[in-house]
């Protein structure tokens, strides 16, 4: 898990970062650095501001306060180059389901200087055999690898998922765990969140799990891990294997990851 | 696509530059793409297709065959053969041949006058130089029919004529109801499928947070919203031939006035509507919302703008708030154009009012538009 801490500026820094909205607040004073070429997960339960922090990262929400960096640019000031070298995953997004594959695709190219071919796009989320179908017609599994497609295909520095694996069978998981690393591989940053431990524990070099708006652990899957106090937590079954991510975070948030 | 300011990059994050835009091809540009995938969510919805295309064809076909020009109007009237000269008024009567008659006794004579079987009951006296009639004087078909029935009684009786008249029948092309109508029906289509075409697919699209995945793209937000007005003038050229050149083709509606300027009537129209369907899109967030908001908007123009019947028939206390509403200022002109051959110079007033609807509310949907 090498990172490329002395190569270049952090890819993402968040500095004291909140938002409110009419009765609650979401971020809550949030610090986060992620560097050139990490693969980091944020991880925490619904309601835990991650996707607020994202959206204020992605341009899409303004914050109260605080100071977003993302690749050494402000969105105050360079939002436009900011769009051309983000790849966005948004968690509610519907694409038009009157378009194909290819279309959709081919649409989203049509946005970016630098795009990538969209045929060897659609090969690497697997939807060659669906690429001229409608939209309405693929499955959920499908239509979120549609999504990841999406953000793909402008050729990002920086790719933000938010819950790209929900939904996904087994196989489609593992194909796009494939794709991360590949990217990641690439020497390109990725921030990702995931309600899948096993997947945090696989695919990211840092985590942050965060809860109340706020970072409330950060490090590597492994060393939290290994610092986690489980004597406390009532074992749900006895077990001969060492603490797991899973158990960092019940053990931090009092709740389990997948409470919806 | 006006030039980005390039960003300046510090030695230590030369990782990529943001390249000026690669030469794409003209169908991968964004403008292209963007206004074929209008076109495309367009035709693959059927029920679209049929409202903007067919649907008014049937109403222009149904009201044009409703209300056709017929030949004289026969006129239905009832005779009371109790008395004694009747058979010498029936027997006049039947000679006019716009006149039909039909004999009853006395109570079917007046249940037939009320269920508006006949116009007139005609009751001849007792005398045989007397006759007196039945009718709603409120009624111009009754009065006509009295008139009528008079004439003819009163010419068996005997009387001649004091002056020879003759006639000539004419049927003016123009003057007719369907006439009026296709102008009328192709405002109303211009307005309908503009504001529906843009005020569902945005909405839907800012429903579906598609709005707000795509903002997080560098795609240009004004190209957005010109690739609805680009694909409605596609769809718009259309529109105006099938109408019109049905119209034509089927009823001899006249063409009197330019092409050209009915088809810049037809663009002003269809763009000043696009504002306006901007506008109702511009905030809601479902399309239940809009929907309340589009039939809020446009169902005063269906009443008040003379789509079916003439907007003279309102008081002259609504008439400057008719003159202003934009379907009025449309199906003026088009009336103008198509009807009496009006020029371009005629019909400014109404192309002014029509510019400056678009333009008012196109900048008030840019103010108040909702991106997420």
């Amino acid at each position: 898990m090498v990172t490329h801490l002395n190569s270049s500026a952090p890819a993402l820094r968040v500095e004291g970062l909140r938002k409110a909205y009419d009765d609650v607040v979401a971020v809550d004073g949030l610090n986060l650095q992620v560097e050139t070429g990490e693969c980091f997960g944020l991880l925490g339960p619904n309601g835990a501001g991650k996707t607020t922090t994202i959206e204020i990262c992605e341009g899409l929400l303004t914050a109260d306060s605080g100071s977003v960096e993302v690749l050494g640019r402000r969105w105050e000031s360079d939002a436009d180059d900011l769009r051309e070298l983000l790849g966005i995953q948004l968690q509610d997004t519907q694409l038009s389901e009157k378009l194909t594959v290819d279309e959709t695709l081919t649409l989203f190219q049509s946005f970016y200087r630098e795009a990538r071919d969209v045929g060897e796009v659609i090969d690497q989320v697997e939807l060659g055999e669906k690429r001229h179908s409608r939209v309405g017609g693929l499955s959920g599994g499908q239509k979120q690898r549609l999504a990841v497609a999406c953000a793909l295909v402008g050729n990002p520095q920086l790719l933000f998922l938010d819950e790209p694996t929900t939904g996904l069978d087994p196989v489609s998981r593992r194909g796009l765990w494939d794709l991360i690393s590949k990217f990641q591989a690439e020497g390109r940053t990725i921030v990702i969140t995931t309600h899948y431990m096993e997947e945090a524990e696989r695919l990211c070099d840092r985590v942050a799990i965060v809860d109340h708006g706020r970072v409330i652990a950060l490090g590597a899957p492994k060393d939290l891990i290994e610092a986690v106090d489980v004597s406390h937590l009532p074992p749900p079954e006895p077990r001969k294997t060492s603490a797991t991510l899973e158990d960092v975070f019940v053990s931090l948030t009092g709740r389990t990851l997948r409470d919806e | 696509m006006s030039e980005r300011v390039p960003f300046p990059i510090t030695e230590e994050m030369s990782r990529r530059e943001v390249k000026p835009q690669l030469r794409r091809g003209f169908m991968k540009s964004s403008m292209v793409q963007l206004t074929l995938v209008r076109f495309r969510e367009f035709i693959r919805e059927p029920e679209a297709v049929f409202w903007t295309f067919v649907f008014p064809i049937l109403l222009a076909a149904g009201l044009g065959i409703a209300f056709r020009q017929r030949g004289p109007d026969k006129v239905q009237i009832g005779v009371v053969t109790t008395g004694p000269g009747s058979s010498a008024v029936v027997q006049s009567l039947q000679k006019d041949s716009t006149l039909i008659v039909t004999t009853y006794d006395d109570s079917a004579a007046a249940l037939a006058l009320r269920t508006g079987k006949v116009a007139l009951i005609v009751v001849p006296g007792s005398a045989k130089d007397s006759v007196h009639y039945v009718y709603d004087r409120g009624r111009s078909e009754a009065v006509n029919a009295r008139l009528m029935a008079d004439r003819a009684v009163q010419m068996g009786a005997g009387r001649l004529d004091a002056v020879r008249a003759t006639d000539t029948y004419v049927t003016e092309a123009g003057s007719r109801y369907i006439d009026f109508l296709i102008p009328g029906l192709l405002g109303m289509n211009l307005m309908g499928s503009s504001i529906w075409g843009l005020g569902f697919s945005i909405v839907t699209a800012r429903s579906k947070k598609l709005l707000k995945r795509l903002m997080a793209t560098p795609m240009s937000r004004a190209q957005y919203l010109l690739s609805y007005l680009a694909s409605r003038l596609v769809f718009l050229i259309l529109e105006v031939v099938t109408l019109v050149g049905f119209g034509h083709w089927a009823f001899g509606v006249p063409l009197r006035g330019s092409v050209a300027t009915l088809f810049l009537i037809c663009l002003l129209a269809a763009i000043s509507f696009g504002g306006l369907g901007l506008l109702t899109a511009s905030r809601a967030k479902t399309t239940e919302a809009v929907s309340g908001i589009m039939n809020f908007i446009m169902l005063p123009m269906w009443i008040f703008s003379g789509v079916f019947f003439s907007s003279a028939n309102f008081p002259n206390a609504v008439q400057p708030f008719i003159r202003i509403l934009p379907l009025t200022a449309v199906n003026d002109a088009l009336r103008a154009n198509m009807l009496e051959g009006a020029s371009f110079a005629a019909i400014s007033p109404q192309l002014l009012i029509i510019v400056v609807w678009g333009v008012v509310t196109f900048f008030a949907a840019l103010k108040l538009f909702r991106w997420r």
